[in-house]
């Protein structure tokens, strides 16, 4: 929102000054590196993990996927996950979708989305991992 | 949705092949948008052929060779021909920058392609409006806030602090960064863009200003600020040789700095 009116007798000034700073996005900033940074070990190591166990058995899977260590490895490569993912995605919403009605619609979606894939992801991991 | 394509009446169509010069030996092609705010035609690009034996050598020079000798109706803004005026930027050849600084001799393309600066209103012809890009330089308030009553003289900067400002001063405000900015073309009514954050820069890191933390304050905004993704081409596209993508990082490393 970018001031109350597209009136042409809008000074410039009035038109950059818009609703003035929302005094915020540095946490989001912060965030989307902190979950990168934190994205390169999980993700290599859920790679290691996937590569052991491809081709496998059934049963072995099972195994593996019990181990508590490999449980929480995998859950908290889906937490960093789907953060990052998130925050990459309010971008991309905000860089690209311009009708407010529909920017705020995309980013409630977009939360929405993310939780439900994180959820069905961890409830996976979990009811595996305890025997399932 | 941003906009991907032209509306109607402002598409491109092809323009008028104007005549070679007669007599002339050396000739250098330029494709020239060319539009009119009051013949209600399209935006068309014209041919025209330079005499390069009776031209200088910058891309300038054959733009007032146009002018002078084959269409004076071609607009376009130039002062200094020397690089510190800022008034002659322009897309050529593919690339934002001062048409005064760009010798013919380096253009890759056949033909010397010359547009106004992308995704701005355009006033006529080469000429673009920047208002927006003025006010939003404006809204950084560049100039030094003090809280401390003024001395009797000036105020003292160390040598080391002074010397933190060079690569920043330098911006003559061209606009060759901020308009060929992705970020700033699809969110340029609130994203301040390259130019007007390097001078946000200046004000911050400057150490006689004691306005660093409404400074901040007044950045610190999802479009303000962080619509830069650090594309760089700021960074590529500035004639001055300066760098805003990096002022800009620092003005987020400074945020970050402060929550800590």
């Amino acid at each position: 929102m970018s001031g109350p009116s597209n009136s042409s007798m809008l000074t410039p000034r009035r038109r950059v000054a818009g609703l003035g700073s929302a005094r915020s996005g540095t946490g989001h900033f912060w965030l989307q590196r902190v979950t990168a940074l934190a994205n390169v070990p999980l993700v290599l190591l859920s790679l290691a993990i996937i590569i052991c166990v491809a081709g496998e058995d059934h049963g072995f899977v099972l195994e593996v996927l019990g181990n508590p260590v490999v449980a929480i490895i995998l859950l908290l490569t889906l937490l960093s996950v789907v953060f990052h993912m998130r925050l990459g995605m309010q971008i991309v919403i905000e860089d690209y979708v311009h009708a407010e009605g529909c920017k705020v619609l995309c980013l409630i979606a977009n939360t929405f989305f993310t939780v439900a894939v994180g959820c069905a992801g961890a409830f996976a991991i979990l009811k595996i991992s305890f025997g399932g | 949705m941003v906009q991907l394509t032209l509306p109607k009446n402002s598409q491109l169509v092809e323009g008028k092949v104007w005549p070679k010069p007669e007599g002339a030996n050396r000739l250098t092609e330029y494709r020239i948008y060319r539009w009119n705010p009051d013949d209600g035609v399209n935006p068309h690009v014209d041919t025209y052929y330079v005499d390069r034996d009776d031209c200088g050598p910058m891309v300038l020079d054959g733009l007032i060779y146009i002018k002078n000798t084959i269409d004076p109706t071609l607009t376009f803004r130039r002062s200094c021909r020397e690089g510190i005026c800022g008034s002659c930027a322009m897309n050529i050849d593919g690339t934002n920058t001062l048409a005064c600084l760009k010798s013919m001799d380096d253009v890759t393309a056949k033909s010397v392609n010359v547009y106004p600066l992308p995704h701005m209103p355009v006033v006529k012809d080469l000429v673009p409006d920047l208002t927006q890009f003025y006010a939003q330089h404006a809204s950084v308030e560049p100039w030094l806030h003090t809280q401390t009553p003024s001395p009797e003289k000036e105020w003292p900067q160390a040598r080391a602090d002074r010397e933190k400002l060079d690569g920043l001063y330098e911006c003559i405000l061209c606009a060759c960064c901020s308009t060929s900015c992705p970020s700033y073309w699809w969110n340029g009514d609130r994203y301040l863009g390259p130019a007007a954050l390097l001078q946000a820069y200046r004000w911050l890191i400057d150490s006689r200003d004691e306005a660093t933390g409404d400074r901040l304050d007044d950045l610190e905004d999802p479009f303000r600020l962080y619509r830069c993704h650090t594309i760089m081409n700021c960074a590529k596209a500035c004639p001055k040789g300066l760098n805003p993508a990096k002022a800009i990082a620092e003005i987020k490393k400074m945020m970050v700095a402060r929550q800590f």
